[in-house]
């Protein structure tokens, strides 16, 4: 029988390669952009498995609130890339150091 | 009033020609310069005729007030007695000499304005401090007179070696003048007065008290009189501090002979007979004197023998001559020491202004060994300057005589007479001080006038023979050759004689120099009729006056026959055997090496005092301002804030990741902090 305490540790599986996705990820955006979708869909996880345990129906409205603001997100993001590739010629995160003090 | 016009025009000549030289050009500054003097000459000469007559009392005009502070009560005032007299003719005589060849002299110069108006504001304080009633107003002349040759002598102040020369003539016054104003100071304390006259009235009945000085018992008189003897020693470049004088000649040649004949180094002479009254009361402070004035005598002529360029030649001579003025005041023949100092003033005038025009003739070149021959080319110049070696050399037999004759016989007959140990020792070096001063006198005269031309060598005179145009102060490298004279040769360059106007004032000098002693050596310094020119001026002592007349025969025949050893010896190496002072020099190089190099005074100095002081001050400045101050202060903070800089610099990488692991880290710990310790 597959418990809470499966999906939680998919969960947090899925939020670790998230965040480790962003800190040693060298090469590109992209990558660091997705990393990011892996974080938010880790949380939706949790959302829902919470939801169906606690028998909420609050956590699933929440995890499609999240769904949403995560693909405006990408767009943004997206539109963001294509941007800085016009003006810079590159997406490599280590060039992205404008705010270098 | 005509006392005010003598010392004020000066004053007003120099504002005038100072502050206005640009908008009244070169001609009006000149003529209202030379103008004031000329006016202040003619004024002065009635005033030294009537102390002479007898017509007259010692007289002081008030002017202003000046400080009126508790006991200090010190005014502007213009004393007038004989001394003042003496001294007025022979400032506003040399000067207005000075400043009328100055017209030919600075001819090409583009700074006349500030020329003239520098020897004016000299004169003018030259002439306050021989006015000065109170040593407080003498003190202002005092500075006023080290300030102008300071301005003079650094008066080409594009040149490095001027600039030396002006600021070390300042130094070494301020040493001077340091004593001289702690000497002040003691008289104030002690006497409650500044004003000359009460001071000297006063001065008797402090004889033999004591004092505490510098943790010792000391007699009040002796410190006082020792205290202003420095400064006049610092005036009148007496040994120790005399470095300044000979450097000074980086000046202009006027303003050589201002300072050497009448503005300047006499400064020290005439305080030293001003306050007469209050050395008298010391046996050692004259002692002193005595020394200082004999060694001084001494050194200068032993110095003089060996320099090639023609003023400082000079130039040691007057060094020479002002240490027999002071071995006079020393021994207490204040008579003869204004005697020496009144001839002194025209013959040592003639002689640098007469040297003066042979550089103008030779085309700036100062050399004396690319001179020679210079006898028919420029004849005046010739004839007005042996006038003024006659003179200085003091030729002359039993009653008539050129003017050093009278004054120098005058000096070293008292200095004898005196009988006193110091006296004696006077005597001797002064004597011996005599023959130098002959032969390097002579010496002077034959290399520049006699022998062959030696000409061809000189860099200037080959400037000028090529028209290559030259700044005319350019100074030649003369320790490039060691003793021997170059090789012979005009290089086809014609000397000229000098303009009316250098020649007029240094034909009226060397009558001076040969008629003054003849004429006034009675009211000076004789026994009876000297006592009735002075009134109480000096202290005149008729005793000593008479012992000098009556001194044994061999003594007054010693000046003569030393001159006349002098001129034989300059006469053998220089005209006989020319060959025979470089061989002098090549069987005895370290008296030539220890004369020629002024018996190392400035080396010495150097290592006592100046290294250290550069070595002290480098010290304060690298360790105290720049290691301690600096680097603990300004410049630590600066460089700590640098340092933090850097590092919070390091910290903002611009990476997103890392603002983000920072953000996760910051949130992991609040988030632990929130679990575990807040509840």
């Amino acid at each position: 029988m597959i418990g809470l305490t499966h999906y939680l540790t998919v969960a947090a599986i899925l939020f670790t390669i998230g965040v480790l996705g962003i800190f040693l990820n060298r090469r590109n955006v992209i990558l660091m952009l997705m990393a990011i979708e892996l974080i938010l869909l880790a949380v939706n996880v949790n959302l829902v498995a919470f939801s169906a345990y606690l028998g909420d129906l609050t956590g699933q409205v929440l995890a499609m609130f999240v769904l949403t603001v995560a693909a405006a997100e990408a767009a943004i993001g997206l539109a963001i890339l294509v941007i800085f590739f016009r003006r810079r010629g590159s997406i490599a995160v280590d060039d992205v150091n404008r705010m270098r003090g | 009033m005509a006392l005010e016009l003598i010392v004020f025009l000066p004053l007003l000549a120099a504002i005038v020609a100072g502050l206005g030289g640009p908008w009244i050009g070169k001609t009006a500054s000149k003529v209202v310069t030379t103008g004031a003097l000329m006016i202040g000459a003619v004024l002065s000469w009635p005033i030294f005729f009537q102390y002479i007559g007898g017509s007259v009392q010692p007289t002081v005009v008030p002017v202003l007030d000046w400080i009126r502070s508790g006991d200090l009560n010190v005014a502007w005032a213009l004393r007038l007695d004989a001394l003042t007299a003496v001294m007025l003719v022979v400032v506003t005589t040399v000067s207005s000499l000075v400043h009328l060849y100055s017209w030919g002299y600075m001819e090409e110069d583009p700074g006349q304005p500030r020329f003239f108006a520098y020897l004016s504001l000299f004169s003018f304080a030259m002439l306050m401090l021989v006015t000065a009633d109170s040593l407080v107003q003498m003190f202002f002349g005092w500075e006023g007179v080290g300030l102008a040759s300071y301005l003079l002598i650094g008066f080409w102040y594009h040149k490095p070696s001027a600039n030396a020369a002006a600021l070390k003539a300042f130094v070494v016054n301020r040493v001077g003048d340091f004593g001289f104003s702690l000497g002040i100071f003691g008289t104030f304390w002690l006497f409650g007065t500044v004003s000359i006259p009460a001071i000297l009235a006063a001065a008797p009945h402090m004889a033999g008290s004591t004092i505490g000085f510098a943790g010792m018992r000391v007699d009040v008189m002796t410190l006082l009189c020792l205290l202003l003897f420095v400064g006049a020693c610092g005036k009148s470049a007496q040994l120790g501090l005399h470095t300044w004088l000979p450097d000074a000649m980086e000046g202009p040649t006027p303003v050589s002979a201002l300072i050497h004949a009448a503005t300047m180094v006499t400064a020290g002479v005439f305080m030293v007979c001003r306050l007469s009254p209050m050395f008298e009361t010391s046996t050692t402070a004259m002692h002193v004197v005595t020394y200082v004035g004999a060694a001084t005598c001494f050194f200068a002529a032993t110095v003089g023998t060996a320099q090639n360029d023609i003023k400082r030649v000079i130039a040691y001579s007057t060094c020479s001559q002002l240490g027999y003025m002071f071995f006079a005041a020393g021994v207490g023949a204040y008579g003869a020491a204004m005697f020496h100092l009144f001839t002194h003033a025209f013959f040592k005038a003639l002689l640098f202004l007469g040297a003066g025009s042979v550089i103008h003739a030779m085309h700036h070149e100062q050399d004396m060994r690319y001179y020679g021959a210079l006898r028919k080319e420029i004849p005046f110049t010739f004839w007005v300057m042996v006038a003024g070696t006659l003179a200085i050399t003091g030729v002359g037999v039993a009653g008539i005589g050129f003017a050093g004759f009278w004054s120098k016989d005058a000096i070293l007959e008292s200095s004898f007479a005196s009988g006193s140990v110091p006296g004696t020792v006077a005597f001797w070096l002064g004597s011996i001080a005599a023959l130098l001063t002959s032969f390097y006198s002579w010496r002077l005269i034959f290399l520049t006038f006699f022998g062959k031309p030696r000409w061809a060598a000189s860099e200037h005179i080959q400037h000028a023979i090529h028209h290559v145009h030259e700044s005319p102060d350019e100074e030649h490298g003369d320790s490039a050759h060691e003793a021997g004279l170059p090789p012979e040769g005009s290089g086809g360059y014609h000397p000229h004689e000098s303009p009316w106007t250098m020649l007029v004032p240094i034909g009226l000098l060397a009558l001076g120099a040969v008629f003054s002693g003849q004429i006034w050596h009675g009211i000076f310094t004789d026994a009876a009729r000297a006592p009735e020119f002075w009134r109480g001026s000096v202290a005149f002592s008729e005793h000593l006056a008479h012992a000098a007349h009556e001194a044994p025969f061999w003594v007054k025949l010693t000046p003569t026959i030393v001159m006349l050893i002098g001129l034989y010896i300059a006469w053998r190496n220089y005209i006989q055997k020319p060959e025979a002072a470089g061989n002098f020099v090549k069987q005895f190089p370290a008296v030539y090496r220890f004369v020629s190099n002024k018996w190392y005074f400035d080396e010495l100095y150097d290592v006592i005092f100046v290294r250290p002081a550069l070595w002290l001050g480098r010290l304060f400045w690298k360790g105290g301002d720049e290691g301690t101050i600096d680097r603990f202060g300004p410049h630590g903070a600066a460089y700590a804030v640098g340092v933090g800089n850097r590092i919070t610099t390091r910290l903002q990488s611009g990476y997103l990741y890392s603002y983000a692991l920072v953000m996760l880290l910051g949130l992991i710990g609040a988030a632990s902090w929130a679990i575990w310790w807040a509840k």
